[in-house]
C-alpha cells in the first residue's frame, strides 16, 4: 500500500484543501508585505531627516542628537514598567494556577484579562488626573530621604507627571500580558514533575521552585518579552502622563521623552522636514520593536520542547 | 474546556468593543454644534462640495460652521481636514485644497509661490477667528494678579522662582502672596497657542525672552509640561502654585487670570480687549488690497487691548478656475465671517467674535475673490 491511498481521493475534499492552502499562503504573505510596506514606507519618509543638514533638524544640532535621548528616555520608561510589572505578574500567575481556589482562580484569570481591555487612553487620563496628583507627595519624600540616589534626585516635580508615574502606568498596562502568558505556561508545567517533588517531601514553594520555575522560565522571558514591546511602544497613556522634556537621570523631575509620545504631541502640526524626522523616530521605534520580538521569538524557538509555545 | 476558554475570549472581545464604541461617544460631544446660521443666506443658494485643510486649533469652530453652513444651504457641504496648519498652507500652494486654515497668515515667500495656482493676486488671508490667551494660576486665595510682559517671561523662564517675589509684589500693591513655588506648565504639543504665546513675549519682553517665537516650547527651559489646552489647565488645577497659557475659555474654577500691563494700565482678558488688540494691529506690508493680513502689536499700548491674542486666518485664492467654486468659497467664507457664524464659533469654542470693521474688511475681501479670467 502506498501513502497516496490513504488520504481522501474525492475530489471535493482536494479541492477544499487547496482553497484552504491557498488561502493560508495568502493570510501569510499578506503579513509579509504589510510589515514589507510599513517598512518601506518609513524609510522612504524618513530619508529626508536622515539626509538633512544638522542644523534644520529640531534642536540643530542633527538627527541622532534628536534621536538619542528619547531612545534612552523610552527604554527608561520600558525598563521601569517592566522591573514593576514582572514580580507582580508571575505571583498573580502563580497564585492562579497553583494556590487559589478553582473558582476564585477562573474569576482572577479573567479580571486579569480585563485590565488588557482597557484603552490606553483611559490610563492615560488616570495616570495624569489622578495617579500623578496622589504620588507626588511620596516623590517630596523620595527627594528627602533619598535623593543622593542619582535617580532620586531633587527637587521632586511639583505635579507628579514623570517618567517614573508614566512608567507606573506602563506597568499596569503590560501586566495582563505577562500574567496570561506566565499563567499559561504554569498550568503547562507536567503534572508529573510536580507530583515527584511533592511526593519527595517538597513544600509547594520548594515544588514550585524546583519544577514550575525552571520548566517556565523560557515562556516568561518571551511574556517579558511582549509586555516590553507593549511598554515601548505605547502612546497615548504617555503622553498624557509625562511632562516630557530634555534627558534627565533623575526619575522624579519632569523631563524625559519617549519615542511614541514624541511622535504623538508633534505630529498633528508637523509639516515638511518635521514629518521626516518623526517619521525617521517612528523608524527608530519600529526596528527597535521588531529586534525585541524577534529576540522574544528567538528565546521560544530555541527552548521548543520545554515551551509551551508548541 | 475549549468551549470555556472560548466563551471567555469572546466575553473580553465584547468588552473590548463595548469600550470602544463608548470612547467613540465620549469624543462625540467636543462636535456638538446647534445649528445656529439659518438667518445668514444672504447670497444664492450654493451646492457642491469646498475642501480644507489646516490648523486643528479652530476645529471646534469649524464644526460649527459646517454646521451652520450646510443648514443654510442644502446640498452644500464643507470638508475639513485638521492636519496643521503648515499642510494647510501647503495646500492652498500646491492647488490640493481649495482653502486652508492657518494659525499664521502667508509669509511673502508663500504667497509668491500661490501665483501659480491662484492667479496673479496670489493667495489672500482672511481672518476668522480670534481667541485670547490667558496667564492662569493656580495661587490658594488669590484670583487676580497684575503682571507686565517681563515678568510673565521671567516667570516662565524659571527666573522667578516663588510667587512672593519682589518682582511680583511691586505689581500687586494690596494682594498677600504666598510663599509658594512657581511651576510654569507648558504645552508638550506643537502649538498655535504656544506660537503666538512666545511671540508676545519676544516682542513685548525681548530683554528676558531671548527664543524666537515657535508652536514647540524651547526645550532648553525647565518646566512641566502637558498635552493640549485642556491637560494644561488640569495639570494646574490639581497644582498649587502652578501657571500656565491657555485659551481663556478653557480657563475657569478655581483658577485666576493675569491682568497684563498694556502701556500704563492693567488689562483684565476678555473677548473685547482681544478685538480691540487686533483691530491696532497694522496690515501687513506689501500685500495686494484684499489681504486682510494683521501683524499683531505686541507692544500696543492701545487703551483696553488684550495683546496675547491668537488670529486664526481662512487662506483663499483671489482667483478660481470655475464660477461653482467662486460662489461656494464666497458663501462659506461670509456665512464664516457673519455674526451668526462668529456666533457659532463663540457659542461652541468660546472665540471672540470679530469686530465689526475687521469683519466688513474680511467681507470686502471675500467679494473680491472671482473666476480666472
Amino acid at each position: 500500500m502506498t501513502a497516496t491511498s490513504l488520504t481522501s481521493t474525492q475530489g471535493a475534499g482536494r479541492a477544499g484543501d487547496k482553497v484552504f492552502s491557498g488561502a493560508a499562503l495568502a493570510a501569510g504573505c499578506l503579513i509579509l508585505a504589510v510589515l514589507f510596506g510599513v517598512a518601506l514606507f518609513l524609510v522612504v519618509q524618513a530619508i529626508p531627516a536622515l539626509t538633512a543638514p544638522a542644523a534644520e533638524i529640531q534642536g540643530g544640532a542633527g538627527f541622532f542628537a534628536y534621536i538619542w535621548p528619547i531612545v534612552i528616555g523610552t527604554l527608561i520608561a520600558a525598563v521601569i514598567a517592566l522591573v514593576i510589572a514582572t514580580p507582580i505578574a508571575i505571583g498573580v500567575a502563580l497564585f492562579i494556577s497553583h494556590f487559589a481556589p478553582r473558582g476564585l482562580a477562573a474569576g482572577l484569570g479573567y479580571v486579569v484579562d480585563l485590565l488588557a481591555a482597557i484603552p490606553s487612553v483611559v490610563y492615560g487620563a488616570w495616570g495624569a488626573t489622578f495617579l500623578a496628583r496622589e504620588i507626588s507627595p511620596a516623590y517630596n519624600w523620595l527627594a528627602d530621604n533619598m535623593g543622593w540616589l542619582p535617580i532620586f534626585q531633587g527637587p521632586a516635580s511639583a505635579t507628579g507627571k514623570t517618567i517614573l508615574t508614566a512608567g507606573i502606568v506602563l506597568s499596569v498596562m503590560v501586566l495582563p500580558i505577562i500574567t496570561s502568558l506566565s499563567r499559561e505556561i504554569f498550568l503547562q508545567t507536567p503534572k508529573l514533575h510536580e507530583e515527584a517533588a511533592l511526593a519527595l517531601g517538597a513544600t509547594r514553594w520548594e515544588m514550585i521552585k524546583m519544577s514550575v520555575l525552571p520548566f517556565a522560565r523560557p515562556g516568561i522571558i518571551s511574556a517579558v518579552m511582549l509586555g516590553l514591546g507593549r511598554a515601548l511602544g505605547e502612546t497615548m497613556a504617555v503622553a498624557l502622563v509625562l511632562s516630557s522634556g530634555a534627558l534627565t537621570a533623575s526619575l522624579i523631575q519632569s523631563g524625559n521623552q519617549t519615542i511614541a509620545a514624541e511622535i504623538a504631541l508633534n505630529f498633528p502640526e508637523a509639516s515638511g522636514l518635521k514629518v521626516s524626522t518623526l517619521i525617521a523616530a517612528g523608524l527608530v521605534l519600529f526596528v527597535i520593536t521588531l529586534a525585541v520580538n524577534m529576540l522574544a521569538r528567538w528565546i521560544i524557538t530555541r527552548h521548543k520542547e520545554f515551551s509551551g509555545a508548541n | 474546556m475549549k468551549a470555556l476558554r472560548f466563551g471567555r475570549h469572546a466575553a473580553i472581545a465584547v468588552i473590548a468593543a463595548g469600550a470602544l464604541a463608548l470612547t467613540a461617544c465620549g469624543s462625540d460631544n467636543a462636535t456638538g454644534t446647534t445649528p445656529a446660521g439659518n438667518q445668514t443666506s444672504s447670497g444664492p443658494k450654493v451646492t457642491g462640495t469646498l475642501t480644507g485643510i489646516g490648523a486643528s486649533s479652530t476645529g471646534a469652530a469649524m464644526d460649527a460652521w459646517k454646521a451652520g453652513f450646510a443648514s443654510a444651504n442644502q446640498g452644500a457641504t464643507v470638508q475639513y481636514s485638521p492636519d496643521g496648519s503648515g499642510a494647510g498652507r501647503k495646500a492652498i500652494i500646491d492647488g490640493s485644497a481649495q482653502f486652508a486654515g492657518s494659525d499664521a497668515y502667508l509669509k511673502d515667500e508663500e504667497i509668491e509661490s500661490s501665483k501659480a495656482v491662484c492667479g496673479p493676486d496670489g493667495a489672500i488671508n482672511i481672518p476668522v477667528y480670534i481667541s485670547p490667551i490667558a496667564v492662569a494660576f493656580n495661587i490658594p486665595n488669590v484670583t487676580e494678579l497684575k503682571l507686565d510682559a517681563a515678568t510673565v517671561a521671567k516667570i516662565f523662564r524659571g527666573q522667578i522662582t516663588n510667587w512672593n517675589d519682589p518682582a511680583i509684589a511691586a505689581l500687586n500693591e494690596g494682594v498677600t502672596l504666598p510663599d509658594l513655588k512657581v511651576t510654569p506648565v507648558n504645552r508638550s504639543d506643537d502649538s498655535g497657542t504656544t506660537t503666538n504665546f512666545t511671540d508676545y513675549l519676544a516682542s513685548a519682553a525681548p530683554e528676558v525672552w531671548t527664543d524666537k517665537a515657535s508652536g514647540v516650547w524651547p526645550s532648553s527651559l525647565q518646566g512641566e509640561n502637558a498635552k493640549g489646552t485642556s491637560g494644561v489647565v488640569k495639570t494646574v488645577t490639581d497644582t498649587p502654585g502652578a501657571v500656565t497659557y491657555a485659551d481663556d475659555s478653557a480657563v475657569g474654577g478655581k483658577l485666576g487670570t493675569a491682568s497684563i500691563k498694556v502701556g500704563e494700565e492693567f488689562v483684565k482678558i476678555s473677548a473685547d480687549a482681544a478685538a480691540k488688540a487686533v483691530e491696532a494691529g497694522k496690515p501687513v506690508d506689501g500685500r495686494s488690497a484684499n489681504d486682510v493680513s494683521i501683524k499683531l502689536d505686541r507692544k500696543t499700548t492701545a487703551s483696553g487691548a488684550y495683546p496675547v491674542v491668537l488670529v486664526s486666518y481662512h487662506v483663499v485664492c483671489s482667483t478660481y478656475d470655475k464660477q461653482e467654486t467662486v460662489d461656494l468659497v464666497k458663501a462659506f467664507e461670509n456665512y464664516v465671517v457673519s455674526d451668526a457664524g462668529q456666533q457659532a464659533a463663540a457659542d461652541s469654542a468660546k472665540s471672540a467674535p470679530l469686530s465689526s470693521s475687521l469683519a466688513e474688511k474680511a467681507q470686502k475681501a471675500i467679494e473680491s475673490i472671482k473666476v480666472k479670467s
